[in-house]
């Protein structure tokens, strides 16, 4: 058996010399240096891949056209096995595809592992980073829920903004009246179509410039024999893989990404936030007002992208021990601080989130009376529903209101509140129906304000019909 | 643990390099295991799917003329996917002297063909190649390897009601 697989090996490097090429990838020379600190950019390959691996199964069920892309995906959570895993893995990969890139440009970064000669493969990772962060961005429409629509607007609006560009941008975007069915394909055919082969033809000329110039040394390696890369450094890859995948896989798990409503142009009290990693962004766009706003939406950020692709040219000098990079040590805590500062700040100022409607879940019960809510068995009824069922109930609203036809007609059915009233006004109508309605026939419903609470989102959970 | 081998250098490289080579496979395939496994339930489990409305209505049984096959046409729900679609299906109904009601699936039983009734003959006659089927579905002659589908039928009152298309079994005598 042994013996034929090694005659096979003859016979496959004899015709196509894959197994030498393989060998000589695997036993490549690298400094004695090396080791834990160089695993990220493997890790961010293999990420990159589960990300591919992810989409395309994601893809193989999903109808890239605004509305059935809702559907599709409502389909992929709620009625395919593993569905859910999936998209978990897909979503999370992405958050932690981006911090792994951070974190290997800022090794490369501590280390001045950008010196000459390497300033080529430094731009090149500089581009991918990018390219990640456009996928972000990209990928963020594609559930086609309120989330991604408003979300998408402010992108597209920023975008507009950009200096003398500003409008033949919007265009290519497809988001010059706004964002419709253009930009989503247009959104999309980025995603899927343009990201990856350019992610693939960067990363192969990232590789080869590696290779090209071998994995930069820190001084002291001149004197050192060279290790090879199989398989000791290969272990250590393997085993940050692995646990950054466990990692993931976990999170794809115990960490619900939630699916809101399905995009509502007319949404007009809805209040967007982007992803996690772009919320710094958004922060400070708000330090800038009036003319200036174009300074922190484009300009800042602009002279960031183009300070990190020129940092081999800014620094030139000798290679250092790390430990001794004061300037670049400074450099990436000064950025740390920055970043958390204004991700702090964003997130303190992010309104708490309304409840609503997961439709990640199954939602059958939607279409039940308060009634059948109030006693149902049906475990994925979000608990403000059946809070707010249970209070209806309770103060029998049901005398003079009808909710999914059974009720009252002495008041006007709830379904599609949301539609017609402002949240406060609900609120509001319940203390005191007279000073809102003048005339109306509705007692006043005194009741703690967590009730009322309850009350109110579950009949703004109703949908209109 | 009777015979441990001498350790010369040079085994002790084998050793630590076999440990390294197998760490690196049992770990790739655990990765590839959590991926793999996830991927073929979700393209080989079948979807959990929401059943639509499974009846039809087709009309009144009291308007069928006894012996005589209507082709009915009616409007049903079909899941595809993540759409329902709502869709038009016939049917050739024919209420039997003992007011029977069956409906026959549209499609002849040898390649697909719509076959219709010829009053004349009295039987349902399919033009492609020649099949020809009695009243009650069975093959009288030509190449149909089986007699006529047959769509759940039930009655509600005086509604006749559509449900799923059963394909028949009875192998031709």
């Amino acid at each position: 058996m042994k013996r034929r697989l090694a005659e096979f090996g003859d016979w496959l490097e004899h015709r196509t010399g894959l197994i030498g090429q393989v060998q000589h990838f695997l036993y490549e020379e690298i400094p004695d240096s090396s080791g834990w600190h160089q695993v990220l950019g493997s890790l961010a390959l293999f990420l990159f891949m589960v990300q591919a691996f992810t989409g395309i199964l994601l893809a193989f069920n999903y109808a890239p056209t605004p509305g059935d892309a809702y559907d599709s995906l409502r389909y992929i959570l709620t009625e395919l096995t593993a569905g859910s895993l999936i998209r978990g893995l897909h979503h999370w990969g992405a958050s932690m595809i981006i911090v792994v890139v951070v974190l290997h440009m800022v090794q490369v970064f501590l280390w001045g592992a950008y010196k000459k000669p390497r300033e080529g493969t430094w731009m090149i990772g500089v581009v991918l980073l990018l390219v990640t962060l456009a996928y972000g961005l990209t990928g963020y429409l594609l559930p086609w829920d309120n989330r991604a629509y408003w979300g998408t607007t402010v992108t597209t609006q920023i975008a507009a903004m950009s200096p003398g560009i500003g409008a033949y941008l919007t265009q290519l975007l497809g988001a010059a009246d706004g964002v419709g069915v253009v930009t989503f394909a247009r959104f999309y055919a980025v995603h899927v179509l343009i990201l990856p082969p350019a992610t693939i033809l960067l990363v192969a000329l990232h590789v080869y410039l590696v290779r090209k110039h071998g994995v930069a040394p820190a001084p002291g390696d001149e004197l050192k024999p060279k290790k090879r890369f199989f398989p000791v450094q290969v272990f250590k890859d393997t085993v940050v893989i692995f646990l950054a995948f466990a990692l993931l896989f976990a999170m794809a798990i115990a960490v619900h990404v939630p699916l809101e409503q399905v995009a509502d142009p007319t949404d007009t009290a809805y209040i967007p936030r982007p992803e996690w990693y772009f919320l710094f962004l958004f922060q400070m766009l708000k330090l800038f007002n009036g003319p200036l706003e174009v300074v922190g939406a484009i300009v800042l950020p602009g002279l960031a992208v183009l300070a990190l692709m020129l940092a081999p040219f800014l620094d030139r000098g000798k290679v250092v021990k790390v430990t001794r990079r004061f300037a670049a040590i400074g450099i990436v805590l000064l950025a740390v601080v920055g970043w958390s500062a204004l991700t702090m700040a964003a997130v303190k100022s992010t309104p708490p989130q309304e409840a609503a409607v997961d439709y990640s879940y199954p939602t059958d019960w939607i279409s039940l009376t308060p009634d059948q809510i109030a006693t149902s068995t049906i475990s994925d009824i979000p608990a403000f529903v059946r809070q707010g069922a249970t209070i209806y109930q309770a103060k029998h609203c049901n005398a003079c209101h009808a909710v999914n036809g059974a009720g009252g007609k002495l008041g006007p059915a709830l379904n599609g509140l949301a539609k017609r009233q402002t949240r406060s006004w609900v609120e509001d109508h319940f203390v005191d129906p007279q000073k809102l309605s003048p005339g109306t026939i509705m007692p006043p419903y005194p009741m703690s304000s967590q009730d009322r609470d309850n009350l109110t989102s579950y009949l703004f959970s109703l949908p209109d019909r | 643990m009777d015979d441990v081998p001498v350790e010369t250098p040079q085994s002790q490289g084998t050793t630590r390099r076999g440990f390294y080579a197998a760490a690196i496979n049992v770990l790739m395939a655990i990765v590839s295991a959590a991926l793999g496994v996830p991927a073929l339930l979700y393209l080989f489990a079948p979807a959990k799917g929401k059943k639509p409305d499974a009846w039809a209505e087709a009309g009144d049984v009291t308007r069928f003329a006894p012996n005589s096959p209507v082709e009915i046409v009616f409007q049903r729900h079909r899941i595809d996917g993540w759409r329902v679609i709502a869709e038009k299906g016939t049917a050739w109904v024919v209420k039997y002297d003992n007011s029977q009601v069956v409906a026959f699936g549209p499609n002849c039983t040898h390649l697909g063909c719509a076959y219709h009734w010829e009053a004349g003959q009295k039987d349902f006659f399919c033009p492609c190649h020649n099949s020809v089927f009695s009243i009650d579905g069975k093959v009288v002659s030509g190449p149909a390897p089986r007699p006529l589908d047959r769509f759940q039928t039930k009655v509600q009152g005086t509604k006749l009601l559509i449900g799923q298309l059963r394909k028949s079994t009875e192998p031709q005598a």
